[in-house]
């Protein structure tokens, strides 16, 4: 009875296992999609008329606020849902069930690999939804079905990196409780970044930070991507960064998980 | 080296030499245990024995540091998924996903299992209905009071259809029904040829149970027999009688015989088995005296007396591990 031989099927069961508590627990995940979408009615319907001066003079290729702010929107949906990952992973260990699994002969992978994988799913069912309220608020973006899919590409590698990074904070945190305060940076950091307002606009200190924290230069490609706007090299830093905070993320995970039960 | 071993002569269970510590805590000591195949095993001892740990180490959760171990013919350390295949574990805390329903634990457990689907299903079935879950069955198991939480886990431990299984303190915090109907289970279970590797704090219950008995205490071995073995390690039951004045302890102590007597508390301790017919004649004796007697109570042996006859002292507190 190999291991490797299963690796497949036990991941998918897994998944159905991480879906189907989902399906039956629905709260966190409309809370997921509900945050942003109230951030962006919040951005362009309170703030907007404000927010679009500090546009003025800035080469963002945009025409109105809205078109400016919903890759940011977009990157911030990708980062709230990493909340209820980690707190999925985190619930997961403080119960006998894993303990259970871990007496089994199963791929062990396969409990990671469900909660990824399905984690992923639901944050990129949750950017389709996004995405769909945006069109119907006015978002208007010129770029061809190419820049789409790069788009929506980059933002599978942002959630896979993102994911990972959760699975890793859920298993280190002892309480559910813990493990929802320690993925709050991931929502919270697109505020620092020129999500909202063009980087020229914020004090030095801070657009030093802004300019070199990973988001901003993830949401600068997507609006690169779906407003034409120029991207020079955000594209290889976005990348770059996905892919080292998705290999750190899955190495972290993968060695606190492999380390077994504290006592 | 051309030791001869038969399969059929080979253990369920053998361990040799078993270490384990955490950081300066030393949890298991040198322990040697063999479980011959089809048998119950009984691990007796308080809390922060090592009870749990071992467990975990030959149930392949955590490493030992030291020893030997085979689990249904495979080493534990070089073929863990071989073991994993031959074994089901029922811990002390229950193993079910409280968001799932006791059905859709079931089949979780047959797909890891592999098990076809049609397969999966009838088997959970089933052990649904063997472990009277069938009302239950579309529930979340959240919502399952203690008893039923128990009968699920041992439930899901089975749907692999395991040769060994390890089952920690499976009644500690069950009422006195679902504790002998967790008994029946494993009755039948041994009926059916597997074996078991119960731990337990209860003498009681091990004497239930085993067909063998190991008495841990903090970390080593302090004895191993059947329960009769044992049993006859330690001091029989006694009544303890309680008199309101010197006069009624003088004439019961004449009137019994053999007693201890302890004239401060005014109090005699009469060697008794506790059954019907043996107190029936003490208090017959009573009564043909006319003797006086303000306080009476039945002591069984029990795990403190083990501890006492085998260590020489009593169990100890808790240990923190």
């Amino acid at each position: 009875m190999s291991t490797r031989s299963y690796a497949a099927a036990d991941s998918a069961t897994m998944l159905r296992r991480n879906l189907r508590h989902a399906l039956r627990y629905p709260s966190m995940t409309v809370s997921v999609v509900g945050m942003p979408i109230i951030m962006l009615l919040l951005f362009v319907d309170v703030f907007g008329g404000a927010m679009s001066v500090s546009l003025a003079g800035a080469s963002n290729n945009v025409a109105t606020y809205i078109d400016y702010v919903v890759p940011g929107i977009l990157v911030m949906t990708v980062g709230s849902g990493s909340m209820p990952t980690a707190v999925a992973v985190c619930t997961d260990m403080t119960e006998g069930i894993v303990a259970r699994f871990r007496t089994m002969a199963i791929s062990r992978a396969s409990i990671l690999t469900g909660h990824v994988v399905g984690s992923m799913i639901q944050t990129m069912l949750s950017v389709g939804l996004v995405i769909g309220v945006s069109l119907l608020l006015g978002f208007r973006p010129t770029g061809d079905p190419l820049r789409w899919i790069a788009a929506i590409t980059v933002l599978a590698m942002l959630t896979l990196a993102l994911t990972w990074l959760a699975v890793a904070l859920g298993l280190v945190t002892r309480t559910p409780e813990a493990a929802s305060n320690v993925v709050m940076p991931l929502f919270l950091l697109p505020f620092i970044s020129s999500a909202f307002v063009p980087l020229a606009t914020m004090p030095t200190g801070v657009r030093w930070f802004a300019q070199y924290q990973p988001f901003t230069s993830i949401i600068d490609t997507l609006r690169g991507l779906l407003m034409g706007a120029p991207i020079g090299n955000s594209a290889v830093i976005a990348i770059a960064w996905c892919a080292g905070i998705a290999l750190a993320g899955y190495l972290w995970a993968r060695t606190v998980f492999n380390r077994g039960p504290a006592h | 080296m051309g030791i001869a071993v038969t399969p059929f002569a080979s253990p369920a269970l053998s361990a040799v030499g078993l270490r384990k510590a955490f950081g300066p805590l030393i949890v298991l000591d040198d322990i040697d245990l063999e479980v011959p195949t089809g048998t119950v095993f009984s691990l007796l001892g308080p809390n922060g024995a090592g009870k749990t740990t071992t467990v975990q180490i030959l149930s392949t959760r955590i490493p030992a540091d030291a020893g030997q171990v085979a689990v249904g013919g495979h080493d534990l350390r070089r073929e863990p998924d071989l073991v994993r295949a031959a074994i089901g574990v029922t811990g002390q805390f229950s193993a079910v996903d409280n968001l799932l329903t006791g059905q859709e634990n079931l089949i979780l457990m047959a797909d890891l299992h592999h098990l076809d689907r049609g397969v999966g299903r009838r088997r959970s079935a089933e052990l649904l209905d063997r472990f009277d879950l069938v009302e239950a069955a579309t529930k979340t198991a959240s919502t399952y009071s203690g008893g039923m939480r128990r009968r699920l886990d041992l439930a899901m431990t089975l749907v692999g259809d395991p040769s060994i299984i390890f089952l920690d303190e499976p009644t500690t915090g069950l009422d006195p029904r679902s504790r002998r109907s967790v008994w029946q289970i494993i009755r039948d279970l041994v009926a059916g040829g597997v074996t078991i590797f119960l731990t337990t704090q209860h003498l009681e219950e091990a004497d239930q149970l085993a067909d063998r008995i190991a008495v841990l205490d903090q970390g080593k071995l302090v004895a191993q027999g059947t329960p009769d073995q044992l049993k006859a390690m330690i001091p029989g039951g006694h009544v303890r009688l309680q008199f309101a004045d010197a006069s009624g302890l003088e004439s019961a102590a004449r009137s019994l015989g053999a007693v201890s007597r302890h004239d401060d508390g005014l109090v005699l301790q009469v060697p008794n088995d506790g059954s019907v017919r043996s107190l029936k004649v003490l208090l017959d004796r009573l009564a043909d005296h006319s003797i006086e007697v303000d306080g009476f109570s039945v002591h069984t042996p029990d795990l403190d007396d083990v501890f006492l006859a085998v260590t020489g002292h009593h169990r100890h507190q808790e240990v923190a591990i």
